[in-house]
């Protein structure tokens, strides 16, 4: 355990706020100073406001003293991500579109942590409208991985992952799509779950992919995962694909679910691309499982080699539709020169969004135009169910599936300038939104020069106990999470 | 050469619900603008639809009622284009599987005369599907601002076939619909509100052929009379273009009525694609039979069926049902009246309420009747008997059916006459009071005759008119109205005339 209250996890700040050893607002006002003092090499967040957390500490400490503590997360600073509304703060997804826009209204996740007691602390840097695996792509400038800041933090959630490893936040909350919570926990050394779609609510997030996005959380640790995922998940009646079921008491199924289990490696996720540190540390991490008893089996996923494909037409044609509300009538960025309806409409979307924006909005276009929709669209969601076809086929012999983040570690900023290049970061995330599944980042290594490395466990659907204790079990026996970026 | 148009409609409903299609903000019409409104009907970053599932029993029990079938499964489509009245630039509705197919629309045409039933059709329909209504426009000189109210209001869109040849028959369809939907509870169906609004899909064929010509679609046809007088104008416009060795192109044409012409909007080459996709935000919903069921009980009978079942049980002819039966406040008043006041009076009941209680109703609301063409009325008529009641005139008029079925009582009885039952009737409607009661305090009853003095009187009159004798005896039945006058004469007015007219035939048949 760290000294410093800022890296401190959940659990045991909650202990401590419990025990009055510690106040919410001194907690608050650590994260404030070492968000300040690191903020200038990280630029995790597109804003924050000091004097509102303070002011929900100060609520939250209140809340203690008189007895009626809310849980666990009552008084710990949570970062949310720059495309989850909270009422009379800015909601930007990372975009010119949106620089001024303030939202009237909480997401349901935001109500939540609030019911909770959670100090929400700061909008978090994305890549625009969450589209990316660097978060260089935010107008607002990018984001340094705390590891090595003139390195990417990984993306879309990058302001979510780096501002968590810098020690800026005790826990935020991200939004993965493609790998947007995974592979940005994994480059920066944080676990980062993404729930079973339908798990959490998506009123309130600005929609990427519908059909795809889904909210999570980053945390140090993964009892901390359970923590906040207990606290966000459940049906709410204004997302009619959220999920009806009762939601377990995930932090109890950690030491109550035991194994061994049995996993599945999915040789397609061991090819030719994967960094050889990262491949030798997936393998530590696999060696591990068997020595604890788990059965490990190679399994297949043979159409993997088509989720980029399919991926990249179903995302960009429901984001085509999802952003075509950014216009420049009602809110958000209007141009100066437009002169009617369709020249505000071209300028001030020409202005407003970002070039991967722009590529995918017309790529998504092109994909959904009549004469084309069944050779692409259709198609893709043929081979979308093939998809999920192969993990719960896999899933028949196996508890849950064990394989690599991400196929490199963190890059240089600026070093992929191909967006090709960009795009193949999720190879390993990409069929899990696709198939709908629930998947977990731990960290489980460093590279030689020291950059984290993640492993990601792919569990069945609805099952995030037995995910969360498989990956628990790993996390007690390791102390990747006990270490932080000296800077 | 002659030809023969060919129509199809696509009529808008909105869908009469407390809250908007996919939030619950309220729906509503006059009210500021921009004050029914939320993040989900102003496509605030982050909002989400979420199905009203009344809207959905609605448009079920329209297809019902209209003998569509109705789809397993309801499914939700975007449909892609950018406009300012609607708010996330993709209307949600349904493309490939509309909740309700096929069904048709009874229509009547107008007959000869009045008082005589039209030919009757049927209208085959395509389709009726779901969706969401857009805000308003209002243009300035330099500026427009959007009201986004209406935004997000239920919408059903009922498309025919193109089965229609006349604009006679658009209008029936038209009001037919609009009278289905109204008795369904469906929607008010008020134009002027933009509750019901029409396109019309207009080709013209030479007669005899089986082609289907070049099409046209008229927009903006905002009044009842305008759908009329604009398919009209847009036949003759295209008779007229081919008559000159023109030829038609396909195209989107704009009808002023207040102008009686048209402008085209958009030929063909600049449609729309509108890259429908099923909606990701949405999941389709199961309707199974069970649903169906439940809704299948709460269907009304329509008026045409209503028509006839008045006809065949209480043999009221087509002149009064065609009057009654729009209405399904004043049918239910009707029958009502009907029940009550027993077997064999029904017709009796049926004139009280069309010629009396009706004229009472308009004159007492004539203020709040407005454009009368915008109520109900049969299909048939335009401009026809008297006016249909005003909803809520007859709701609260304090002539009630028990009223109607006691007078009509008192008048079979001969407790009354006629003319003091028309007086009746107007205090009743005024006070509420029981018609025996008036009639009493008024002293209108027909006075008792004294049985002895009827028959002297009634020997005194056939006496007196040996020719109206002779002529009855030698099989003209009228001639006995001769010798009536002198016996009401000598009674005052005050006798029955079903006694004298007993009396009458009694005597002279043993003469």
């Amino acid at each position: 355990m760290s000294s410093k209250l800022y890296f401190r996890t959940i659990a045991d700040l909650a202990a401590a706020l419990d025990a009055k050893q510690l106040s919410s607002v001194e907690l608050t006002q650590a994260v404030i100073a070492r968000t300040q003092a690191v903020e200038p090499r990280i630029h995790a967040f597109n804003s924050f406001d000091e004097a509102d957390a303070l002011a929900q500490a100060a609520a939250s400490d209140a809340r203690r003293a008189a007895g009626q503590s809310c849980g666990p997360l009552d008084g710990i600073p949570i970062g949310l991500k720059d495309v989850i509304a909270v009422t009379g703060q800015p909601l930007t997804a990372s975009s010119k579109m949106l620089k001024d826009f303030v939202s009237p209204y909480d997401a349901t996740v935001t109500t939540k942590l609030k019911k909770a007691g959670a100090v929400l602390w700061g909008r978090l840097n994305c890549d625009e409208f969450a589209m990316g695996s660097s978060t260089e792509n935010s107008a607002f400038g990018p984001t340094g991985n705390p590891w090595d800041p003139t390195r990417v933090p990984g993306g879309s959630s990058g302001g979510s992952s780096a501002a968590l490893a810098a020690g800026e936040a005790i826990a935020t909350l991200g939004s993965d799509t493609g790998g947007s919570i995974r592979q940005p926990a994994a480059l920066c050394g944080v676990v980062g779950l993404k729930p079973t779609y339908g798990l959490v609510s998506r009123f309130g997030l600005i929609a990427f992919a519908s059909s795809l996005d889904q909210i999570g959380p980053f945390t140090r640790t993964v009892e901390d995962a359970a923590i906040v995922l207990g606290a966000i998940a459940g049906h709410d009646e204004r997302d009619s694909t959220s999920f009806q079921a009762e939601i377990p008491d995930y932090r109890a199924a950690l030491t109550s679910q035991r194994g061994p289990w049995k996993l599945g490696i999915p040789k397609e996720y061991f090819a030719a691309g994967l960094d050889p540190e990262i491949a030798t540390a997936v393998e530590k991490a696999i060696a591990f499982y068997q020595s604890q008893g788990c059965e490990i089996r190679e399994v297949s996923l043979p159409h993997t080699q088509y989720c980029l494909d399919t991926y990249y037409v179903i995302a960009t044609a429901e984001a085509s539709s999802n952003l075509s509300r950014y216009d420049g009538i009602r809110y958000g960025h209007r141009s100066a020169v437009g002169k009617d309806a369709v020249d505000i409409y071209a300028h001030s979307r020409a202005e407003g969004f970002g070039p991967e924006v722009k590529r995918r909005i017309i790529l998504g276009t092109y994909v959904l135009s009549s004469g084309y929709y069944d050779a692409y669209y259709l198609r893709a969601q043929k081979v979308r169910t093939l998809i999920r076809q192969d993990f719960l086929h896999a899933f028949r012999d196996v508890d849950a599936l064990l394989t690599p983040t991400s196929p490199m570690p963190a890059f240089k900023i600026g070093e992929k300038a191909d967006p090709l290049a960009l795009y193949l970061c999720d190879i390993y995330t990409i069929g899990v939104n696709l198939a709908g599944l629930p998947a977990i980042s731990v960290p489980c290594g460093f590279t030689k020069s020291g950059l984290p490395i993640g492993a990601q466990l792919i569990g069945q659907p609805w099952k995030e106990s037995n995910l969360l204790a498989i990956a628990h079990a790993y996390e007690r026996a390791h102390d990747w999470s006990a270490q932080f970026p000296i800077f | 050469m002659n030809y023969e148009a060919v129509i199809g409609l696509e009529v808008h409903v909105q869908i009469k619900t407390q809250s908007k299609m996919f939030t619950r903000v309220a729906t509503g019409y006059g009210h500021e603008p921009n004050t029914l409104t939320d993040p989900v009907v102003l496509a605030l970053p982050g909002a989400l639809p979420v199905m009203n599932k009344a809207a959905l029993d609605a448009i079920i029990k329209a297809g019902l009622l209209l003998g569509c079938e109705i789809a397993p499964v309801c499914k939700w489509d975007r449909k892609n284009y950018f406009y300012p009245d609607s708010p996330k630039n993709y209307q949600i509705s349904q493309y490939d599987q509309p909740i309700c197919l096929g069904g048709s629309v009874e229509i009547e045409l107008p007959a000869s005369a009045r008082n005589l039933m039209g030919e009757h059709k049927k209208i085959p329909l395509t389709r009726i599907h779901l969706e969401e209504d857009v805000g308003k426009l209002n243009h300035g000189a330099t500026d427009s601002l959007v009201d986004y109210n209406r935004a997000g209001t239920p919408l059903m869109e009922i498309v025919s076939d193109p089965a229609m040849h006349s604009a006679e028959e658009a209008y029936a369809y038209l009001t037919s619909i609009r009278a289905t939907m109204i008795y369904g509870g469906i929607s008010d169906c008020d134009m002027e509100k933009g509750q019901l609004r029409c396109d019309a899909n207009i080709s013209i064929r030479p007669v005899g052929a089986t082609h289907l010509g070049t099409k046209v679609e008229l927009k903006n046809l905002n009044s009842i009379s305008f759908v009329r007088d604009g398919i009209d104008h847009e036949i003759k416009r295209q008779i007229a273009v081919v008559e000159r060795g023109g030829t038609l192109v396909q195209e989107t044409r704009d009808y002023d009525g207040q102008t009686g012409t048209s402008q085209s909007l958009r030929s063909k080459e600049m449609a729309h694609d509108y890259r429908y996709f099923p909606d990701p935000d949405l999941m389709p919903v199961r309707v199974d039979a069970e649903w169906k069921t439940r809704l299948q009980a709460e269907c009304p009978e329509l008026p045409f069926a209503k028509q006839r079942r008045f006809f065949e049980q209480y043999q009221v002819p087509y002149s009064l049902t065609s009057v009654l039966v729009w209405d399904r406040m004043l049918a239910d008043y009707f029958e009502a009246a009907a029940q009550l006041a027993g077997p064999g009076k029904a017709q009796a009941v049926g004139n009280w309420i069309v010629n009396d209680l009706l004229r009472e109703l308009s004159r007492g609301s004539a203020a709040a009747v407005g454009d009368a063409a915008l109520r109900p009325r049969s299909p048939a008529r335009d401009g026809g008997l008297a006016a249909p009641a005003d909803a809520h005139a007859l709701a609260t008029s304090k002539v009630r059916p028990a009223h109607i079925a006691a007078l009509v009582n008192m008048v079979d009885a001969g407790t009354v006459l006629t003319n003091a039952a028309k007086e009746i009737f107007i205090e009743m409607a005024a006070t509420g009071d029981q018609p025996a009661a008036i009639a009493e305090k008024r002293g209108l009853c027909a006075a008792p005759i004294d049985t002895n003095e009827l028959e002297t009187w009634c020997r005194d009159a056939i006496a007196a008119n040996p020719k109206a004798v002779a002529e009855y005896k030698s099989g003209k039945d009228s001639a006995i109205n001769a010798l009536k006058g002198p016996v009401m004469k000598a009674a005052k007015g005050k006798a029955n005339p079903k006694l004298v007219d007993e009396t009458l035939r009694r005597l002279l048949a043993v003469m």
